[in-house]
């Protein structure tokens, strides 16, 4: 799904009548990157949610356009990939299987094992595919978010912390993606860190 | 065809994660061996009515559906999946995923509580009308599972979700406990599969209505 333009509208957030946010409006079209800033609970992470379809804001308006036509929520989530905190994988399943299990439950038929296999491989985490995530250390759980945010080739790509847990050679993969994902579709990151800021073409401080 | 493919799916997923962490299964399995080991020594050598006996029967589905149904949503939530499942399947795909499951797990459950009861009762729990026995046991079980369900889903968001299971349970199951304990009753006296066409069709329309109620329901429950 290429050619997405999103646009919120005004939005804001409330939760037991404590206002995270309010009156955000921006617009960011496939090409572009986005770094969210803002300190500690300015409501980086909700927005990150809201933009995912996780959340519904209290007011204002997320919408998703394809070459100028509206796309529905639920239409949406497929060109969508998230790497967040809050986010978790199975435990009890390999690194593979987790993979092919949330493909097929998403009703990614096109997926192969081949695909799965080359993000693990990409990530670093071939050797490791067949063991059970409940072994795998957090930055080995962290890159698994990662190839399976990438496993549909989403339009847009969200992530929360992106190098949350990462070492060094980690951190190098992730910007890479950050790249090439700020030239084919949507990235939007949010960061309190100002290297990683940097990675993006524009910057919005959430307040 | 899609939104099938993704509902069986989230089903063959539940199944391989339920068998390789035995959430519900040892629970389940404990439950009843418990249960009917319980009933055993209270009745020694007392012959039991039909009635009390289908009573006793149901009831030993009734808390064991109790101490594993509800765990479909709640592992979901405790292991910080539920996100990741709102990312990749549909509230309709989740709900007759779990659906399947749970009615799976109970279709399993009453199984086993019938042969146990066919072994340890084998002088007075003589099935006479096995059609109805059967029809009701399979209504029965889709009937808990479709009212589990919705329940355990609401349940999951709860911070007590040990106690508010059972609580909540209980007025919403009483209509379906009393009609297949009744029509468990006639297929023990050996009545005729007409007579209990009453039972049945309080049970079809138990379900529909859970169904599709639930079915309504679950997309605020679950996107919270």
């Amino acid at each position: 799904m290429n050619d997405i333009t999103l646009t919120i509208n005004g939005i804001g957030q409330e939760f037991n009548r404590r206002t995270i946010f309010r009156d955000l409006t921006f617009t960011i079209s496939s090409g572009g990157s986005l770094a969210l800033t803002g300190k500690n609970g300015s409501g980086k992470s909700t927005l990150i949610k809201i933009l995912s379809g996780l959340l519904t804001p209290t007011k204002g308006t997320v919408a998703y356009t394809v070459k100028g036509t509206k796309v529905l929520p639920d239409d949406i989530k497929s060109a969508i990939g998230l790497v967040s905190p809050y986010l978790q994988l199975y435990d009890e399943f390999t690194g593979l299987e987790n993979l092919m299990i949330l493909s097929s439950i998403r009703s990614n038929g096109s997926l192969t094992t081949g695909r799965a296999e080359a993000l693990l491989d990409r990530f670093g985490l071939a050797a490791r595919r067949h063991d059970f995530v409940r072994g795998y250390s957090s930055g080995m759980k962290q890159r698994l978010k990662y190839a399976f945010a990438l496993l549909h080739a989403p339009g847009v790509l969200l992530l929360d912390e992106p190098t949350s847990n990462l070492d060094a050679e980690g951190i190098e993969i992730v910007q890479q993606v950050v790249v090439e994902q700020g030239k084919a579709g949507i990235l939007i990151l949010a960061t309190n860190d100002e290297g990683e800021a940097k990675w993006c073409s524009r910057r919005f401080q959430v307040a | 065809m899609s939104a099938v493919s993704s509902t069986v799916a989230l089903f063959s997923k539940d199944v391989r994660s339920e068998l390789r962490t035995r959430y519900a299964l040892n629970a389940l399995l404990m439950f009843v061996v418990t249960a009917v080991a319980t009933i055993l020594f209270a009745l020694r050598a007392d012959q039991p009515s039909p009635t009390v006996l289908s009573g006793m029967y149901w009831v030993v589905v009734f808390f064991t559906a109790m101490s594993s149904l509800s765990r479909i949503f709640v592992s979901e939530e405790e292991r910080g999946t539920t996100l990741t499942l709102q990312l990749v399947a549909s509230p309709s795909t989740v709900y007759f995923g779990k659906l399947l499951f749970n009615t799976a797990l109970t279709v399993s459950l009453t199984l086993a509580v019938t042969v146990l009861y066919t072994l340890v009762f084998s002088e007075f729990f003589i099935i006479q009308t096995p059609s109805i026995f059967f029809v009701t046991v399979f209504l029965g079980s889709l009937g808990f599972a479709s009212a589990a369900t919705i329940i355990a889903a609401i349940v999951a968001k709860a911070n007590t979700r040990g106690t508010l299971y059972p609580v909540l349970s209980f007025p919403i199951l009483i209509v379906l406990l009393m009609t297949v304990m009744n029509a468990t009753a006639r297929a023990l006296e050996g009545e005729d599969f007409s007579e209990a066409m009453g039972d049945f069709q309080i049970l079809v329309g138990y379900i529909l209505v859970m169904t599709g109620g639930s079915f309504l329901l679950f997309d605020y429950v679950w996107k919270d």
